[in-house]
């Protein structure tokens, strides 16, 4: 069996208010217009999602050789393509090369079990993330969340372990009409939620009981439970309890992410050696008891759940609503841009998914994107490829592009200049203008540029740190 | 590098301009009869030996202008370099007659700009992998990038810098004004000019070039001949373009405050026409203002203004048609309008009428020398014309 080697969980910083959406649609007042709700950007989805949080999921590992997971299971429930397998485009974005085995598990919230199932079984890394999308007003727009997270498992170098061993699991299955969605439909249908929590109650407990008894234990140290019955965690504690923390989804139904992003969200604070049982009650119930390491502490993910959660951006709702197709707007005066061609994209995979670039091997000029011929010294096809993916740099100039075609205008673009070398001119994310001055340090997010002619314009962006 | 120049080797001999502006009523086709008509009129009988065309996008291949002008079996050659198109098609044509192959050779430029329905140039790019800065970008985003590195790089006030910036719209608005075939002939008030919304940056809709239609054309012939067809030829004393590396785009190091590509096709076409004191030499400049600090930055590229003092230089005056170097006295791109193709050879068209004495409101006195230059591109990555064309020969 593998151990977990490292997690990371990634919520995108957009925050809808829900006294917003309330007042918006003239349906306020109440519980259920207090608080806020997670969602994904416009240039997001659940690909851009997956890379972000097995970025942070691999950045505690020390850094990838042969022997690294190269092998990956993407589960969503919104896919953004069908026929062509997202979890490559995630594969290349993670600078994975062709190694190893990249995977699609779509459909339902129990993708996201089997994705954790395969990986934990075989070895890789476990990506989850959707973008759960409710019609205007509904409790699934109010309820849901936008999130991913990320479980890497492997065998772990020489002598060195992972950070959590899994010591039980069971599941039970059962057929049941709570929640389902044609494949052409943006929201899901639900049955009356005390329908469904009355089919998913004895299920809980079952596999509850059956995965402590096959980890030898009386009670976890921690316990997670989500669904998306939205009546099981309101009621869950009635269902089973751990001895430390009893814990639900951190942002709201997230899909198949929600039962990673609730284990992320327990391994931030868990101490060695506690136990964690999972337990995910989507048509059955799938329940995984995890022990941790005393590795644990050294490599948790960069940035915890709650202070993902905490560091929000405000989304003005109408925004929310046009980014999900919901409200039609005047588009801007230009021509949409033209799709992305295949074979230029082949070409480029290593610059378009994982930002490669080339360093010239005779005088180290570094040229983003790669070529041929040294800009600075003239030698021909003497390169070595260089990865800034994962560099910071520095904003040399700027400028808000009130023009340009963009699914969320204004665009913000900035000209990078690389630590270590390397300019390139991209798109600022998430960006607040003001935030943004000549020399500002940022990252790279992988973003979605935009879809034209159906096909998905997937590269890079800056992103202030 | 070699490079010898055919100084004095060849001149103008007549040139046509349509004037600038929304030509909702015409195509390109007639756009280039008008301004080829403007062109030949003194010569009905002239037989031209070959043609050039430039353009961006508003055709393809030599078959636009022969179809259109009925040329017959001639030689007609369509080029393409950006927003230096129409200087392209006058620079081969030159170089077609200095040859001896051609005795007189015509040279056009057109474009059809607003056919789109969008505002703004349009793109053809070939098929790719949607990861080029440009396709996201806008010219006047890319170009707005000039105006916070400048304020960096010299420690200018934004106000100062936004203040000079409003004064070359305002200047080239006051030259345009007077310029019957601009596209806009209207004085604009500064305050105007700085409360306009905003397009990219700090850069408001005066701060850009006119969105139009035109077209130009030039007959040029072996400079001894030039004599036999007018009294007043104008005689070419420099060609020189640069396609940069594209070096700015990729070099840390380029920090938006200059164009490489200028300063190098300035100092090309100085060494061919023998120019050593630009500032007393040249009479008047028509510069590729495609954006406001454009101009501002082409002044030092072009050794108009020490490096740092453009600003300054712009605020005092010196570039107004009364100052010390009249630039754009027809109002440049942004008065006048910047149908891609033809701007190349409107900008000639105009050190033509003032060699001439036929610029009317805006005639200077006695100019004897003019430089043009177009640029296609964007900082860090450009092409770059310059011409300079003189009254006398010698």
């Amino acid at each position: 069996m593998t151990s977990l080697l490292s997690y990371g969980a990634y919520l995108p910083s957009g925050r809808v208010d829900l006294a917003e959406v309330g007042a918006t649609l003239g349906s306020g007042g109440g519980s259920a217009s207090r608080g806020q709700r997670v969602v994904a950007s416009f240039d997001e989805d659940s690909t851009t999602m997956g890379v972000a949080a097995a970025r942070a999921a691999l950045s505690v590992l020390p850094s990838a050789g042969a022997g690294a997971p190269a092998d990956l299971y993407f589960a969503t429930t919104s896919p953004a393509y069908l026929d062509k397998t997202n979890a490559a485009a995630i594969h290349a974005a993670l600078g994975l090369g062709s190694r190893g085995f990249a995977g699609d598990l779509a459909g339902s919230a129990r993708s996201g079990v089997a994705a954790l199932r395969s990986a934990a079984a075989l070895g890789g890394i476990a990506v989850l993330a959707d973008v759960r999308t409710g019609q205007p007003g509904s409790a699934d727009e109010r309820g849901g969340g936008d999130a991913a997270a990320a479980f890497v498992f492997g065998y772990g170098d020489d002598g060195d372990g992972g950070i959590a061993d899994i010591i039980g699991q069971a599941s039970r299955t059962a057929e049941v009409l709570d929640r389902w969605r044609l494949p052409a439909r943006a929201a899901a249908d639900v049955w009356e939620e005390r329908f469904g929590y009355e089919q998913y109650a004895p299920l809980i407990r079952e596999a509850a009981a059956a995965a402590l008894a096959d980890a030898q234990l009386e009670q976890a140290d921690h316990v997670v439970l989500v669904s998306p019955n939205s009546a099981v965690p309101r009621r869950g504690k009635s269902l089973v309890t751990g001895s430390v923390s009893t814990t639900f989804s951190p942002v709201g139904h997230a899909g198949v992410a929600d039962a990673g992003v609730a284990l992320a969200a327990v391994l931030d604070h868990a101490e060695p050696g506690q136990t964690i049982l999972v337990l995910s009650a989507a048509d059955g119930c799938d329940a995984l008891v995890l022990r941790t390491t005393d590795e644990l502490a050294n490599r948790r993910q960069p940035v915890a759940v709650e202070a993902q959660l905490k560091a929000g951006t405000h989304v003005p709702y109408p925004s929310y609503l046009t980014w999900r197709g919901w409200l039609q707007r005047e588009p801007p005066r230009r021509p949409e841009p033209d799709r992305p061609a295949a074979p230029p994209s082949a070409r480029a995979g290593d610059w378009k998914f994982s930002f490669t670039g080339s360093a010239c091997t005779a005088c180290g000029f570094v040229h983003l994107p790669p070529a041929r011929v040294c800009h600075q010294c003239g030698a021909v096809d003497q390169m070595a490829p260089v990865r800034r993916a994962g560099t910071v740099g520095t904003v040399a100039t700027f400028t808000v592009d009130r023009l340009a075609y963009s699914p969320a205008p204004p665009l913000v673009d900035a000209v990078i200049n690389f630590d270590g070398g390397g300019r390139y001119a991209l798109e600022v994310a998430d960006a607040d203008p003001d935030q943004l001055a000549v020399g500002s340090r940022v990252e790279l997010v992988f973003r979605r540029l935009f879809t034209a002619g159906g096909v998905h314009n997937y590269f890079w962006k800056a992103k202030v740190i | 590098m070699a490079s010898h120049g055919i100084s004095d080797r060849v001149a103008i001999i007549g040139m046509g301009c349509t004037p600038f502006g929304e030509h909702w009523g015409r195509s390109a086709e007639d756009l280039l009869i008008d301004a080829a008509g403007e062109c030949l009129a003194p010569f009905p009988e002239l037989d031209v030996d070959a043609y050039w065309l430039g353009t961006l996008a508003s055709g393809q291949s030599g078959l636009t202008l022969s179809k259109a002008l009925n040329t017959g079996y001639k030689p007609v050659t369509r080029v393409e370099n950006y927003c230096a198109s129409g200087s392209e098609s006058f620079r081969n044509a030159c170089y077609a007659v200095a040859s001896g192959a051609y005795d007189v050779v015509m040279a056009t430029g057109v474009e059809k700009l607003k056919d789109s329905g969008f505002s703004g140039l349009l793109r053809g790019d070939p098929p790719g992998d949607g990861t080029a800065s440009e396709l996201s970008m806008t010219a006047p985003a890319a170009f707005s990038m000039l105006d916070p590195a400048y304020c960096a790089r010299y420690g200018v006030d934004p106000a100062a810098m936004r203040a000079a910036m409003t004064h070359v719209a305002w200047k080239n608005h006051v030259n345009g004004a007077r310029n019957p075939k601009a596209q806009f002939r209207a004085e604009v008030p500064k305050d105007k000019i700085e409360s306009a919304p905003k397009v990219a940056g700090r850069l408001g809709v005066f701060d850009c070039s006119g969105v139009s239609d035109g077209a130009a054309a030039a007959l040029i012939v072996r400079a001894e001949d030039a004599p036999r067809y007018t009294g007043r030829p104008v005689y070419v004393k420099a060609l020189s373009l640069v396609a940069g590396p594209a070096r700015g785009a990729l070099d840390p190091e380029y920090d938006y405050t200059t164009f490489p590509e200028v300063v190098r096709s300035v100092d090309e076409a100085y060494a061919q026409a023998g120019v050593t004191d630009p500032r007393r030499q040249i009479s008047l400049a028509e510069v590729h203002d495609c954006f406001t600090p454009t101009e501002l930055v082409l002044m030092e590229d072009m050794g108009f203004s020490d490096r740092g003092q453009a600003w300054k230089d712009i605020l005092a005056g010196d570039f107004e048609r009364g100052g010390r170097l009249p630039v754009n006295p027809d109002g440049g791109l942004k008065s006048f309008g910047h149908p891609v193709g033809a701007s190349g050879l409107r900008m000639l068209y105009e050190a033509w009428l003032q060699f001439r004495g036929e610029a009317g409101a805006r005639q200077l006195d006695g100019p004897k020398l003019a430089l043009t230059h177009n640029l296609g591109g964007r900082p860090g990555s450009c092409v770059s014309f310059v011409s300079l064309v003189g009254r006398e020969r010698g």
